[in-house]
């Protein structure tokens, strides 16, 4: 507003551009140096035991899960874990899962039912690993069933959204209670690469395919996908990795003693309508049946709809024979 | 939104008196035949892609379908800009295909048996699943779960659609959780993948079915090219991406001809769907229960056994009522 103020010739310097915003804000969330899952749990947790394994093919380092007690409660923790170097990143497949990550994922959720403890899962994937091998093993089955499990699971779910929320890599683990993101995540249907690389052919117009999709947390938040956006400390969650551990933390707890006040019942009926609603559309007026076609069309001219929330649609359509039964 | 009704839905997509190059064998078919062949090259066993009302019309016993929710419009909730306008394209789209959406579901029957049906356009933006599809695939499942009657979805689709965003990407969690209650209820869902079926579809309904059948050579896979080149910068090896290879992976169970199609789902409905009365009343039909023979036996060797095997039949009888 000063700069404006003080010197016209400048204005395109000085004014942001909205489409550069929102991609420094994609860069923020995929800053190497973000905590992601073992840097929160060392501040948040008293106690993380890892454990390995999906009991069908192997161990997965994208994504880790254990046991954690976290202000004296039991938790089951899930979550990404990219590298913070490239040595690191390597034998993390740059936090890419393949689909033992996400059957390891469940196996932990079940013990979190079974034990009766709440799962906390930490979201942080560009997509899952979309490599043979990942295909080869079902690395779709495993994200369907991941999701297909959160969604009837018999224990509170929060889910925290720390960097990239990536497409069905992020969805398989973030089907929550409560979702809550940080101020500087994203929360995406696909990376903005892939985005650009599909509708304008060119993958280097994902700053405008990031712009467009409105990946931002907090516009995530006016679109009802996300419940709670954590504010981030200083410059960004990776300039004081303990206080962002400390919000999370606090928000998390807030999270854990509400779910604890509704019968589990009422909980997954709760999270079943949560996602059940999300979305939007529209209802149109009712449609006219299509002139002049004859076979299935034909048949299909005498279609009605029985849902009663319908309106009636006044216009020259004939009304549908009351002697048809509904199948 | 846009259109305004009534408009005039294409009679197909392709003119009836002219030919159709096949794309497996190069060999060139008159589109009448095309059509008595339900859209597969007679020389080569190509599957052409065909709309959700043909999938209907092959599937379903003549003049049962009843469709429904037709009215539910897809909304521009993002203002979605990428080269096009999202509501240019979605004009541009349902007013090629006749359809408001991507997806067309009702109640039908197959093989006499009530059925709740999904079916994917392929024409209509790649098939792909915004908020609408994603609320008629949950509406379908969720009237097979209240009637307890199948559920078969035919899935041809892209993915996920971009232009709605995460809303999008919810429909995975929205259309899983009410799949998931079906399982719970034991409720037949028979999934069919016919070409394409990718991204956040195949990677949610489209494989989680109890039996998941497949067309010959659809293309099925969860990264597409581009997603592959652009992450790990190289595209998947060649034959990764077929019905075939899924089926030799263990995510498909058949892959089934299309002119077998129906047939297949009908005999599967046959044997999932348990039969009400007869297959509970027997076991406790007292002429074939072990135990029954057991008593006769052994009320032939002892004295004392009349009361017992009097008191075995009359409980069995018992049972026989209440499952009758």
């Amino acid at each position: 507003m000063v700069d404006r103020l003080l010197g016209l010739g400048h204005n395109d310097v000085h004014q942001p551009d909205p489409v550069e915003e929102v991609w420094a804000h994609v860069q923020q969330a995929r800053n190497l140096k973000r905590p992601h899952t073992l840097e929160l749990l060392k501040f948040m947790a008293d106690e993380f035991i890892e454990l390995h394994g999906d009991r069908r093919f192997g161990d997965d380092s994208a994504i880790v899960a254990g046991l954690a007690m976290i202000a004296g409660r039991r938790v089951a923790v899930i979550g990404f874990q990219k590298g913070q170097d490239t040595e690191e990143n390597i034998r993390r497949n740059f936090g890419l899962p393949h689909p033992e990550g996400y059957r390891k994922a469940m196996r932990i959720m079940k013990m979190a039912e079974q034990f009766q403890m709440p799962v906390l899962t930490f979201v942080d994937v560009q997509g899952a690993f979309p490599g043979a091998a990942a295909e080869e093993r079902g690395v779709a089955e495993a994200i369907a069933m991941s999701v297909a499990m959160m969604t009837s699971l018999r224990t509170p779910i929060v889910v925290v959204i720390t960097g990239e929320g990536g497409s069905g890599g992020a969805i398989a683990l973030a089907v929550g209670d409560t979702v809550i993101a940080l101020e500087n995540s994203i929360y995406s249907v696909i990376s903005p690469e892939g985005c650009a690389a599909i509708l304008w052919r060119s993958g280097e117009k994902s700053h405008q395919a990031a712009y467009a999709m409105k990946v931002t947390a907090n516009q995530q938040k006016d679109l009802g996908i996300v419940d709670i956006v954590v504010a981030e400390p200083g410059e960004g969650a990776h300039t004081d990795p303990a206080e962002m551990a400390r919000r999370i933390k606090e928000v998390v707890l807030e999270q854990f003693d509400l779910h604890a006040r509704l019968s589990l019942s009422e909980l997954v009926e709760a999270r079943y309508q949560k996602f059940r609603g999300m979305g939007s559309f529209g209802v149109a007026e009712q449609p006219e049946a299509p002139p002049e076609r004859t076979g299935l069309a034909g048949r299909l001219r005498g279609m009605w709809s029985t849902r009663p929330s319908m309106p009636q649609f006044p216009g020259t359509r004939r009304a549908a024979p009351s002697n048809r039964e509904e199948v | 939104m846009p259109v305004r009704l009534p408009f005039r839905p294409r009679r197909d997509a392709y003119p009836a008196d002219l030919w159709t190059k096949c794309p497996g064998c190069a060999e060139m078919l008159f589109n009448k035949q095309l059509d008595k062949t339900l859209r597969v090259c007679p020389h080569c066993g190509h599957h052409f892609r065909i709309t959700a009302r043909t999938r209907i019309a092959q599937l379903v016993d003549g003049g049962s379908f009843v469709e429904r929710d037709a009215n539910l419009q897809p909304l521009d909730s993002l203002t979605f800009v990428d080269l096009k306008a999202y509501p240019d394209r979605l004009l541009a789209a349902q007013l090629s295909t006749g359809l408001r959406d991507s997806t067309v579901w009702g109640v039908g029957k197959m093989g006499g048996k009530p059925v709740s049906l999904c079916v994917f356009d392929f024409f209509f933006m790649g098939g792909s699943m915004g908020s609408v599809t994603g609320e008629k695939v949950t509406r379908a499942g969720e009237t097979a779960l209240a009637e307890r009657i199948p559920l078969i979805i035919v899935s041809s689709s892209g993915g996920a659609r971009m232009q709605e965003g995460t809303y999008s990407l919810m429909q995975l969690a929205k259309t899983m959780g009410v799949i998931e209650r079906l399982k719970e209820a034991a409720v037949p869902f028979i999934s069919v993948m016919a070409d394409p079926t990718t991204g956040g579809t195949f990677a949610s309904f489209a494989v989680a079915g109890d039996v998941n059948l497949a067309e010959p050579r659809a293309t099925i896979r969860f990264a597409g090219d581009r997603v592959s080149a652009g992450t790990i910068g190289e595209a998947l090896p060649e034959g990764y991406n077929t019905s075939e290879f899924q089926l030799e992976h263990g995510f498909v169970d058949r892959v089934v001809p299309r002119a077998k199609l129906r047939d297949e789902i009908i005999a599967l409905l046959g044997i999932l769907i348990a039969p009400a009365v007869p297959a509970s009343a027997d076991p406790a039909n007292p002429t074939f229960s072990p135990r029954a023979l057991l008593s006769a036996i052994t009320g032939a060797l002892s004295d004392n056994n009349g009361d017992a095997r009097s008191a075995d039949a009359g409980q069995s009888h018992g049972e026989d009522t209440t499952n009758g």
